[in-house]
C-alpha cells in the first residue's frame, strides 16, 4: 500500500497536440480514487501514464514515494485491470492469475497459496481448470482482478472495468469491488464515464474534461458544490439545469424543483416531455421567455404531470451561480 | 438446400460423382500402373485391375530406380524430398514469425519501410529471381547441398503477411497486461504470441510442407548429383524419351511414393489446417 502523488502531470503526443493539460492531485494510502469523465477527456491516458504504459511528458509521478516516471510497469508495484480484461486466452484461470508469479520467480507453494487465496476471495475455486472463452463476462471480470490481486500491489488500477458487463452484473460488480477494496485496503484507481459508478465507489474523485482536471473532491462534495458548469452537468441524471439570469448562470438540480401554484413560481416552464419512471417523473421542457433554456426537473411520482405550462419554484439555499463566460463557479 | 426435389438431388450426385471419377481415375490408373509389368501396360487395352507386380516394382524403384533412365534409388530421393518438405516451412515459420513479432510489436526507423519491402516482394514469382538465386547459391558452393535446395525458399513475404495480419488482430491489451505482468518482450512472445498462433503455424506447415514437397524447377537446376535428387525430380530423371523406351511401371510407382507424404500431411492435419484458416482463439 502506499501513496501516489501526481505533480502537474503534462502528456502531448506532437508539441500541437497536449491531451493532458496538467494534473496533480495527492492520493493517501489506502485511497479509492474514481477518475471521471467523458470519452476522449484523458482519463484512460492518465491511468496509463501511473501504470506505465504511456511515457509522461512532463511533471512527476511518485509511488509510495518514490518518482517512476522512467520505471517500466512491473517495476512500479502496481496491478491493472483491463476494460476487456486481457485475460490470456490459451491459459486456464489458474495459469493467467500465477503468470505474473511465475515472471517474478516466486516459489510454487507461494504461488499456490496466493492463487487459491485470491479464488477463495473471488469464488472462482471451481474455475481454475477453466479457459478464459469458456467463462461469463462476470466470470471473467473476476479473473482479471483475481490476477491483480495475487500480485499483493502497492496500487490498483482499474481502466473502466464494468463496462462491458450488463447492467445488473454492473452493480453486483460495484458492490463486490466496494468489499474487496475494505478488506484489502489498497489504494485504487479506478477510471469510468459512468457517474453512478464513481459516486458510489469513489472516496475521491477527480472529474475530467479535455486534459483538465476539473474539480477534484469526495462524490458529495462534488455534487453539492460543482466547481465548473461542466462539472455541474456532468455530475447528475438528468444534468444541472442551467438559466441565464442577469449575465451569469443560474444551475439548479432536476430534484430541487418542485411544482407550484403560478403565484409562487420562479420558473414557468413549458412542459414537453413527461418520462414516468415509477419511483419518480421526470418532465423536460424550456424556460416560458425569450431564451428559452432548457429544463428538467425531477417530481413525485404523485404529481400528475403533463404537457403544457408548468409552474416550479425551488429553495433559493439549492441554487449554484457560474460565470457565464468561463463556467466557473461564483461564491455566494 | 432443404427442398426435397428427387430429380435435383439425382442431379447433383451425379455432378459429384463425375466430378470424383475425373479426379480419382488418374489416381487409379497410375496405381494399377504401378503394380503391373512393363509388357502389360503396353498391351492394348491397358489392365484395369490391379497386377501382382506389387512388390517388385516398388522395391526396385526405391532401392534402385529404374533400369533405362536414372538408376537413383528413390528412397534416397523421398529422404531429400523429405529435408526440403520439413526445413522450408519450418524456417519460413520460424524466420517470418520472428519478423513479424518485429513489424507489429517494437517501433524502430523505417520499419514500414522494412515491411513493404518484404510486401513487394511478393508480387515476384520464384521465376524472376532464379537466375540471381542461382548465381548467388552457386558462388556460395552450395550446389549439390541440402542447404542450397532449401536456404533460398526459406524466406517468405507470404507467411510474414499472414503471421503480421494475425499478430494484429491480437488485442493490445495482451502485449500490456504481460508487460505489467513483467513478461520481457521474448517472454510475451514465448508464452503468448507463440501459443496463440498455434492454428496459423499448422496452417502455413500444411501448405508449406506441400510447397517444399512439389519443388521442381529449383531442384532442377542447383542438383546435378543422382544423390541429391528429389523424388520431383527423381520422376522427370526416368523419362528417358519415347514413349515404348520409358518402363511406365516403375515411373508410376516413383509417382505412387511421391504422392503419399503430402496426402499423408493433408489428411493427419486437416482439422488443424482448417482451423488454422477460419478460427482464431482470442
Amino acid at each position: 500500500m502506499a501513496t501516489v502523488s501526481l505533480k502537474d502531470v503534462r502528456k502531448s503526443y506532437t508539441p500541437d497536440l497536449q491531451v493532458i493539460h496538467g494534473v496533480s492531485m495527492e492520493i493517501r494510502d489506502g485511497e479509492f480514487i474514481v477518475i471521471l469523465g467523458p470519452s476522449g477527456c484523458g482519463k484512460s491516458t492518465l491511468l496509463r501514464m501511473v501504470a506505465g504504459l504511456e511515457t509522461i511528458t512532463g511533471g512527476e509521478i511518485a509511488i509510495g514515494g518514490r518518482v517512476v516516471n522512467n520505471l517500466e510497469p512491473k517495476d512500479r508495484d502496481i496491478a491493472m485491470v483491463f476494460q476487456n480484461y486481457a485475460l490470456y486466452p490459451h491459459m486456464s484461470v489458474y495459469d493467467n492469475m500465477a503468470y505474473g508469479l511465475r515472471i517474478r520467480g516466486l516459489a510454487k507453494s507461494e504461488i499456490d497459496a496466493r492463487v487459491q487465496k485470491a479464488a477463495e476471495i473471488l469464488e472462482l475455486k471451481n474455475f481454475l481448470g477453466r479457459r478464459p472463452r469458456e467463462m461469463s463476462g462476470g466470470q471473467r471480470q473476476r479473473v482479471a482482478m483475481g490476477r491483480a490481486i495475487v500480485r499483493e500491489p502497492q496500487v490498483f488500477l482499474f481502466d473502466e472495468p464494468l463496462s462491458n458487463l450488463d447492467a445488473k452484473l454492473r452493480v453486483q460488480m460495484r458492490g463486490e469491488l466496494q468489499a474487496l477494496h475494505r478488506r484489502l485496503g489498497t489504494t485504487s484507481l479506478f477510471v469510468t464515464h459512468d457517474q453512478v459508478e464513481a459516486m458510489t465507489l469513489a472516496q475521491r474523485m477527480i472529474v475530467m474534461n479535455a486534459g483538465r482536471a476539473e474539480q477534484i473532491g469526495a462524490p458529495l462534495e462534488v455534487y453539492a458544490r460543482p466547481a465548473t458548469t461542466f462539472v455541474a452537468g456532468f455530475i447528475g441524471s438528468p444534468p444541472m439545469n442551467m438559466i441565464p439570469r442577469d449575465g451569469k448562470l443560474l444551475g439548479i438540480r432536476p430534484e430541487h424543483l418542485e411544482p407550484c401554484t403560478e403565484s409562487e413560481a420562479a420558473i414557468v416552464a413549458e412542459v414537453d416531455l413527461v418520462e414516468p419512471l415509477g419511483a419518480d417523473t421526470l418532465v423536460y421542457g424550456h424556460v416560458s421567455g425569450a431564451d428559452g433554456a432548457r429544463v428538467a426537473a425531477r417530481l413525485p411520482a404523485t404529481s400528475r404531470a403533463q404537457a403544457g405550462k408548468l409552474a416550479l419554484r425551488y429553495d433559493p439555499a439549492n441554487v449554484h451561480w457560474f460565470d457565464a463566460g468561463s463556467g466557473k463557479r461564483i461564491e455566494a | 438446400m432443404i427442398e426435397n426435389r428427387p430429380l435435383l438431388t439425382a442431379f447433383s450426385h451425379a455432378i459429384l460423382i463425375l466430378g470424383v471419377l475425373a479426379v480419382a481415375f488418374p489416381l487409379y490408373v497410375t496405381f494399377v500402373a504401378s503394380t503391373l509389368t512393363l509388357e502389360q501396360i503396353m498391351s492394348v487395352p491397358m489392365p484395369l485391375l490391379p497386377g501382382n507386380q506389387l512388390l517388385e516394382n516398388y522395391s526396385q524403384v526405391l532401392t534402385a530406380g529404374s533400369t533405362k533412365g536414372s538408376k537413383a534409388a528413390v528412397a534416397t530421393m523421398l529422404f531429400n524430398s523429405s529435408v526440403m518438405a520439413l526445413v522450408i516451412p519450418l524456417g519460413k515459420i520460424t524466420v517470418s514469425i520472428l519478423a513479424s513479432f518485429a513489424i507489429v510489436y517494437f517501433r524502430f526507423p523505417l520499419r514500414n519501410f522494412f515491411f513493404w519491402m518484404i510486401f513487394v516482394t511478393l508480387m515476384l514469382p520464384v521465376e524472376v529471381r532464379i537466375i540471381p538465386t542461382f548465381k548467388v547459391v552457386a558462388d556460395l558452393g552450395l550446389l549439390n547441398s541440402y542447404a542450397g535446395l532449401t536456404v533460398p525458399l526459406i524466406a517468405s513475404a507470404t507467411a510474414t503477411f499472414l503471421f503480421r495480419q494475425f499478430f494484429l488482430t491480437i488485442p493490445d491489451e495482451l502485449a500490456e497486461a504481460a508487460r505489467v505482468d513483467g513478461a520481457g518482450p521474448m517472454r510475451f512472445f514465448w508464452d503468448v504470441v507463440v501459443p496463440l498462433s498455434k492454428t496459423s503455424m499448422a496452417a502455413l506447415f500444411v501448405i508449406q510442407f506441400i510447397y517444399g514437397w512439389n519443388q521442381y524447377l529449383w531442384p532442377l537446376l542447383i542438383t546435378s548429383e543422382e544423390s541429391m535428387y528429389t523424388a520431383v525430380i527423381g520422376i522427370s530423371r526416368m523419362l528417358v524419351g519415347g514413349d515404348a523406351a520409358n518402363e511406365w511401371n516403375l515411373i508410376m510407382a516413383t509417382a505412387m511414393l511421391a504422392l503419399l507424404p503430402p496426402a499423408l500431411v493433408v489428411m493427419l492435419m486437416q482439422k488443424w489446417f482448417v482451423k488454422g484458416l477460419v478460427e482464431t482463439e482470442k
